[in-house]
């Protein structure tokens, strides 16, 4: 059962439709917390859209006043360019599927899936129809009878994905539906809630503390962290171009190496330098953090290399993660993580020789916390 | 095992069946004497059913209210509690638990002192307030104080199995396009079920066992409005001998509906005690 995929026979529903989602300055508070603080935010119509962040970041609290549940402090949220601030939930068409499932135990697999359907006083027939097809596309037609306990984490979650579907909403909003699954069936929804999405080209909001989820999932994520939103972009600059530091220490795994440098320009080459250090810096990220005193340089484990020649440095310990070892080795007082190749037969305590591809180092500011490279 | 495991073992069975020594022997006496003439400690002097006459003709005369009179008004009384206890309980502690408004802690500390509140010292206040209600000796007067009595604790019980059900199912229920009213009637009742049963078990049994509030709120024992523990006291005159062995037979007679009961709802009543924690069983 695990292993079904998802069918989407042609024209199988009409969800979806032009729906583009703006948030504006949108805030709440919650007493004196500010759970999400000034969130701005484009939703393109058909888009796969993350909200990624550490717990208690205000991912969810966005979500649920997308949905309605929670009424913003203050700022608006337009779906098409109207205002739905005070639209209440059932009002909105939306889909919503939840992290605990939220099915009603007491109801079996069909009238979970049909209570929508009464709630909009669908002819009885039509709703049996839509409930089959539903259930059909998620591989559940055969359950139809069951009760929620009696079903497995996958299955529930595919219930959940049919209750959210079947009234055909304009939108999908997800609140870490995948977190309550077992690893491999994770891996699996994960490519098939991505398939879905893309062949029924319905507008989503994807909530997740998970970056591979949404790095793998979204079209663009949007990264929050103390109920403010640090970045929203691609996969892709994300993890080549943050923008903050916050982003470039959460995205990505094991997460990127952080030395305080000062990078100086000597006979028109720039350096990055500290104690026991000194690195050549190509002059088009050099050149924007020159002069600045100390900045944060930043390179990604996978960046850094055990070469014949480089910065010299002390393995501290080494932990074999099955493709790679993760090493972690001292440079004088600075400590970088390395991945490095498990038939090199690194040991605690060896003198290694390390080569940065300079071209992938990003620089910080140490106050601002923002890029030197990516932001003016 | 060892000698020495094996005595510690012992023990605790050692010491509980001497603390259920008592209790075992008043139950033992209760069903032994209904059916004697006349009891020696647990031993029966004689066997007969004449204890239980009661059934079919009045003891005291026809001015008294028959058996089956005064059960009938144990029962109402009972089900009262129990119909509006839960009913009260599930609608008040429903927004106590889940929608934020002015007043609302305060509220819940109140309760929670009146629950604390001796009721003894509220009786003769509630005697003056039922008079003017015109309410005194009669058994919606009796019943309305009862259910008093009991909602705080009630309120408090049934807030605390809202608690347990998970946000997350009442906000798909609002998405799928329920209002407030249908998610409380579809959804979370429900779900709600056990503890629900487990407060409207609770609430009949304390209904069927009352004996201070009937007893000070109607005329007494002989009038049409006693209920089972007040007539009991018709028993007891003050010029002739207690008939001891009758006494136990109105009791056991009391107590059978109540064993039965307890028996087939035993489950439930045990939500109580786990507070609601497994709400959703």
């Amino acid at each position: 059962m695990h292993n079904a995929q998802f069918s989407i026979p042609n024209c199988a529903l009409r969800v979806g439709g032009d729906m583009k989602v703006t948030l504006e300055r949108l805030t709440k508070h919650f007493g004196k917390v500010v759970a999400a603080g000034d969130i701005d935010l484009d939703i393109g119509d058909g888009e796969f859209v993350a909200l990624l962040g550490p717990s208690g970041c205000g991912k969810t609290t966005t979500l649920l006043m997308i949905a309605g549940i929670y009424k913003p402090t203050s700022g608006f949220i337009k779906f098409d360019g109207r205002v739905v601030n005070h639209l209440p939930p059932k009002d909105r068409n939306i889909g919503m599927v939840f992290q605990s499932y939220a099915l009603y135990p007491h109801m079996t697999v069909f009238d979970n899936l049909t209570f929508p359907l009464k709630l909009k006083k669908t002819p009885k027939e039509e709703m049996a129809q839509r409930a089959q097809r539903v259930a059909d596309m998620m591989g559940i037609g055969h359950l139809m009878d069951r009760k929620p306990a009696q079903l497995s984490g996958g299955q529930q979650q595919r219930v959940a994905l049919g209750r959210a579907l079947v009234k055909e909403p304009n939108m999908l909003l997800f609140d870490e539906p995948l977190s309550n699954l077992d690893a491999r069936l994770r891996l699996s929804m994960r490519g098939e809630i991505k398939r879905l999405q893309m062949d029924l080209g319905i507008t989503s909001i994807y909530v997740t503390h998970d970056q591979v989820e949404a790095m793998t999932m979204a079209d663009r994520i949007a990264v929050m962290n103390e109920g403010r939103l640090q970045a929203c972009a691609t996969p892709d600059d994300l993890y080549d171009r943050p923008e903050t530091l916050f982003v470039a220490g959460f995205i990505g795994n094991p997460p990127m190496n952080f030395i305080d440098v000062e990078v100086v320009r000597e006979n028109g080459d720039y350096h990055a330098r500290r104690e026991a250090f000194d690195l050549v810096v190509p002059a088009e990220r050099g050149e924007k953090a020159a002069g600045k005193g100390s900045v944060i340089l930043g390179i990604r484990p996978e960046d850094i290399t055990i070469a014949d020649e480089g910065i010299t440095g002390e393995i501290y310990i080494v932990e074999p993660l099955g493709r790679d070892d993760l090493i972690t080795v001292h440079i004088g007082e600075a400590g970088v993580h390395v991945l490095a190749d498990p038939t090199l037969g690194l040991r605690m305590g060896q003198t290694v020789r390390l080569d940065f591809n300079m071209h992938k180092v990003q620089f910080f500011d140490p106050q601002t916390e923002k890029s030197l490279l990516w932001t003016d | 095992m060892t000698w020495r495991q094996r005595v510690g073992k012992a023990i605790p069975y050692v010491l509980l069946i001497i603390s259920i020594i008592p209790v075992t022997v008043g139950y033992l006496w209760l069903l032994i004497s209904p059916f004697s003439t006349k009891t020696e400690g647990l031993r029966s002097l004689g066997w007969t059913l004449s204890n239980w006459s009661f059934l079919w003709k009045p003891p005291f005369g026809l001015n008294y209210p028959s058996i089956w009179r005064v059960t009938l008004n144990t029962f109402m009384v009972a089900t009262s509690m129990a119909v509006f206890v839960v009913l009260v309980s599930s609608l008040a502690g429903y927004p106590l638990s889940r929608l934020k408004f002015a007043g609302r802690k305060s509220f819940l500390s109140l309760t929670l002192i009146v629950h604390a509140f001796p009721s003894v010292t509220l009786l003769i206040p509630i005697y003056f307030v039922l008079r003017f209600l015109h309410l005194f000796n009669t058994m919606v007067g009796v019943a309305l104080v009862m259910v008093a009595f009991e909602l705080p604790f009630g309120v408090w019980l049934m807030k605390g199995f809202f608690d347990n059900v998970s946000w997350d199912m009442e906000r798909a229920a609002l998405i799928d396009g329920a209002s407030r009213f249908r998610v409380w009637w579809q959804i979370i009742i429900p779900t709600i079920k056990p503890g629900l049963a487990a407060l409207a078990i609770f609430a009949f049994l304390s209904g069927w066992n009352a004996y201070l509030i009937p007893f000070t709120f109607t005329i007494g024992r002989a009038g049409k409005t006693a209920v089972l523990s007040v007539y009991l006291q018709n028993f007891q005159g003050d010029t002739v001998m207690t008939n001891w062995n009758m006494v136990t037979a109105v009791g056991l007679f009391q107590l059978i509906p109540v064993m039965f009961f307890f028996i087939f709802t035993q489950e439930y009543l045990l939500n109580i005690y786990a507070g609601g924690a497994k709400g959703g069983a």
